[in-house]
């Protein structure tokens, strides 16, 4: 079971970040967990952390797709979203009568344009090897026009009991409904993890591609397939986001979530520079994230002054986890044995680090 | 150069070498790999700083500590990959990192471009961009930067082996005209003839000692290839010319006809039989390497037929030979066979899993089944089969590779060096391997640096030159004194 060891150890350092967090929440007011029932439906710090969390961390899955196969991250993410979502909104009010079927068929629209832009992304990633930074600038900075351009105007509204009923709650149901698509999309994401072998291919050919290839994947198709599919995560952000607003504004919609979702791969423990990857870890990380800014808001800071500290907690959390201090922290211990450690056990530590041989290979290669 | 000694931690990678360079001499520094040509020279440019032993330029004795030292006492080297800047042009590049002062007179620079690359014939421009040059012209300007900057010793490594053949006299030329100004010219590379075709001395390194230096005039390819590889030549039978037809026992498994890659392998036929064991030999760089790999389309194919199994066949993806029953070993472990940062049970399946499918994943309980049972069947030593591979031996890194492939069940398998830098137990445990997997009628193209290795092995050994198929030996002729015979002379 090294997996799950490895998988637990990734996944420790969000946690107990969210824990540090819970904990601080709970000094200020013990009241944190309580739930009242609103309408017929939950609410609370924890609901509510859920419900906001939601589109960041389907985000974030994708992101870390991306991310394992690329090496790189995909930062027109929100931008991306406010185009599916004004693409859903203009499908949505020009058919005509709005029902569960026409939001569904405006849905699938909008994740068409999702895989379209993931296609246009993966296309300058993979097949001309753009860095993925640069090559989602581009959509980053006209994406927001072309919401705009599609939506025809500024902010479309949504006024209706349905889309309103999907970005709240629907009525009998006791779960808002935007932590429920969350799941639903969860446990797809993972059927498919579990089905395919995405998650097999992307760390192979995000840790070595020369190698992978010459084991018969397609580099080119696997990181285009990735791009494709954070393609449909910010269809489905989009979607979360436009039927919680009620209206589609294509300046403010998931403004700035790109980095926060590239953020909450990194505190899920997941290396920016690819390969093997945890999409439970980024999940969390996308939750740390969500209850980081409410915790900052609970503390009464300053909403303009939110920013600056959350850089400050970032900071702390980057180089607690960055490798140079684990491995200053590896050798402090090593330091703390010996010296505690009887004198037989230095006399052949000395003697290993006197001896001029080493496992063979490893200067040969230099020569 | 006098007693240079050089060690790395474990490992002595010069001991007591000598090199002496005359003036207006071209001077080969040969070795196979790890002889420790590498190591000479960056010790020689100040990359390295020696360990004991004396540095003589024009009878003073110097000590470098830095290759900025080494540029001041007028040691000039041009690398194999060109060191200048694609995008800028010509004349920043010859002056790019030079000027002592914030400005530059961009009109002297140009002319003064203008004139060196004049005197010295190079064809180009002073305001073009270097990327828009050839190969050949960037690597003369590289060398041109390093003449104007007054290098009495001029080091050349590998400079042509990205060159064609024109590019490779344009260059010569060049190497005559500063040799006939009294530049010294340190020359290394692996093509034999052009060893010949300029050098006036060689001096031969084999495995970080000193073995000799010669005139050029005064050494036969032959001996040159024994010294490199150190060994004696006392019974040479006579050299066999290639046959154009091999013996025809049994259908062959894999033909190919006129192949080649963009790697650069001259067009080549090729053909193996069911349960036959071959091997490509050559001198590193000779082809052998980037042969194999265009039989499994590594590289880009940029011609050929292919038949398997007597069936017409197209093979332009790796994935491709793969389903035709074809397995690959990479001679680069790190770089091409191993994904370090996967488990070696992941490391194992990856192949046949990728050709059952992306939508039809192993359960983790199969999975690790196939790892158990090639981990005991091989005898890998590994912790776990969670273990990252990067944290196993070479040896046992190279054994999952191998397990990769045999887990595949293939008709053909392609090893290139699967013994380099592995122990001798684990080396006889591949041959051992090699052989039993022909005897269940698998045919293998076997690799190696060691002669004795592929004549125990092989059964027919094709042998290249310079990226040429020279010769194919079979039978009586499977002797290392034929064998180095036909790597020597066999290209005529």
């Amino acid at each position: 079971m090294a997996k799950t060891r490895a998988h637990g150890f990734q996944v420790l350092l969000p946690l107990s970040v969210l824990a540090i967090l819970v904990l601080i929440n709970l000094i200020k007011g013990a009241d944190y967990f309580s739930i009242s029932i609103i309408n017929g439906a939950l609410y609370g710090n924890i609901p509510n952390i859920l419900f906001g969390a939601s589109e960041l961390v389907i985000l974030a899955m994708g992101m870390t797709l991306v991310t394992s196969s690329s090496g790189g991250q995909d930062i027109s993410v929100g931008v991306a979203a406010a185009i599916t979502s004004s693409v859903f909104v203009r499908v949505l009010l020009t058919g005509g009568g709005i029902t569960w079927t026409t939001i569904l068929a405006a849905f699938l629209v909008s994740c068409a344009v999702g895989i379209l832009i993931g296609a246009f992304n993966g296309a300058l990633v993979a097949v001309f090897n753009v860095q993925p930074m640069v090559a989602t600038l581009i959509l980053f900075t006209a994406g927001r026009s072309i919401a705009f351009l599609v939506d025809g105007r500024l902010s479309p509204i949504l006024a209706n009991d349905l889309t309103s009923q999907i970005g709240s709650v629907i009525p009998g149901v006791p779960i808002q409904t935007p932590i429920i698509l969350t799941v639903v999309f969860i446990i797809l994401f993972a059927v498919l993890l579990k089905t395919t072998n995405l998650k097999l291919y992307a760390e192979s050919v995000g840790i070595n591609a020369k190698a992978a290839r010459l084991n018969g994947l397609s580099p080119v198709r696997i990181k285009f397939l990735t791009y494709m599919l954070l393609g449909v995560c910010t269809a489905v952000a989009g979607f979360i986001a436009v039927t919680k607003a009620g209206r589609h504004d294509s300046v403010n919609l998931l403004k700035f979530v790109e980095m926060d979702a590239i953020l909450a791969v990194a505190i899920g423990g997941n290396a920016l520079g690819g390969g093997k990857f945890s999409i439970t870890g980024s999940i969390i990380g996308a939750y740390t994230i969500e209850v980081l800014n409410r915790t900052l808001l609970r503390l009464e800071v300053n909403p303009e002054a939110i920013k600056a500290f959350k850089a400050v907690f970032i900071i702390i959390l980057m180089v607690v986890s960055s490798p140079v201090l684990r491995a200053y922290v590896a050798k402090a211990r090593i330091r703390l044995q010996a010296r505690s450690g009887s004198a037989a056990a230095m006399q052949t530590a000395a003697a290993g680090a006197a001896s001029p041989s080493r496992p063979d290979g490893s200067g040969k290669e230099e020569a | 150069m006098q007693g240079i000694c050089k060690s790395f931690p474990g490992v002595r990678a010069l001991h007591d070498v000598r090199f002496t360079l005359r003036r207006g001499e071209v001077h080969a520094l040969m070795g196979e790999n790890g002889a420790g040509k590498s190591t000479l020279i960056k010790v020689m440019t100040g990359v390295y700083e020696k360990d004991s032993g004396q540095i003589v330029i024009d009878g003073k004795a110097i000590h470098f500590r830095s290759p900025q030292d080494a540029q001041d006492f007028g040691v000039g080297t041009v690398y194999q990959e060109i060191t200048l800047c694609p995008n800028l042009t010509v004349a920043e590049n010859m002056f790019i990192g030079r000027g002592r002062y914030a400005f530059v007179d961009w009109k002297q620079m140009k002319e003064k471009t203008a004139e060196l690359l004049a005197s010295l014939g190079i064809p180009a421009r002073p305001t073009q961009a270097l990327s828009s040059c050839s190969l050949a012209v960037q690597q003369m300007i590289a060398i041109a930067r390093a003449v104007d900057m007054d290098c009495k010793i001029l080091i050349l490594d590998e400079p042509t082996s990205s060159l064609d053949e024109d590019e490779v006299q344009k260059l010569f030329s060049l190497m005559r005209e500063l040799k006939s100004r009294g530049v010294g010219i340190v020359f290394v590379t692996h093509f034999l003839d052009q060893v010949y075709e300029i050098s006036d001395r060689i001096t031969v390194l084999r495995n970080g000692e000193f073995i000799g230096d010669y005139e050029a005039a005064s050494l036969p390819q032959v001996e040159l290839v024994a010294k490199m590889m150190g060994k004696a030549l006392d019974d040479v039978s006579q050299m066999k010319k290639r046959e154009p037809s091999a013996r025809d026992s049994g259908e062959p498994v894999f033909e190919a006809k006129g192949l080649s890659s963009a790697a650069g392998v001259k067009p080549f036929d090729f053909a193996i039989r069911k349960g036959e064991v071959n091997g490509f030999t050559g001198l590193l760089g000779s082809g052998r390497s980037e042969s194999v790999r265009a039989i499994f389309a590594a590289d880009k194919v940029t011609g050929g037929d292919i038949r398997v199994n007597g069936k017409k066949a197209r093979i332009g993806e790796p994935i491709h030979a793969m389903k035709l029953g074809i397995g690959y070993l990479p001679e680069d472990r790190k770089g091409d066979g191993i994904i370090a940062d996967l488990s070696v049970r992941d490391n194992i399946i990856l192949a046949l899993q990728v050709m059952k499918g992306f939508f039809r994943p192993f359960s983790r309980k199969q999975a690790e089944a196939f790892a158990d049972e090639y981990i005991e069947r091989l005898n890998i030593k590994t912790a776990s089969t969670g273990t990252p591979i990067r944290s196993l031996s070479g040896g046992n890194q190279q054994k999952v590779i191998l397990a990769r492939w045999l887990l595949t069940h293939p008709e053909y398998l392609i090893l290139d060096e699967p013994t380099r830098g592995i122990d001798v137990g684990t080396k006889v445990e591949i041959q051992k391997l090699v052989l039993k997997l022909a005897e269940e009628g698998v045919s293998v193209t076997f690799i190696s640096s060691e002669i004795e290795e592929m004549l125990r092995t092989c059964s027919r050994l094709i042998v290249m030159k310079d990226r040429a198929i020279v010769g194919e030996l079979s039978g009586e002729d499977l002797t290392e004194g034929v064998v180095m015979h036909v790597i020597a002379g066999g290209g005529d």
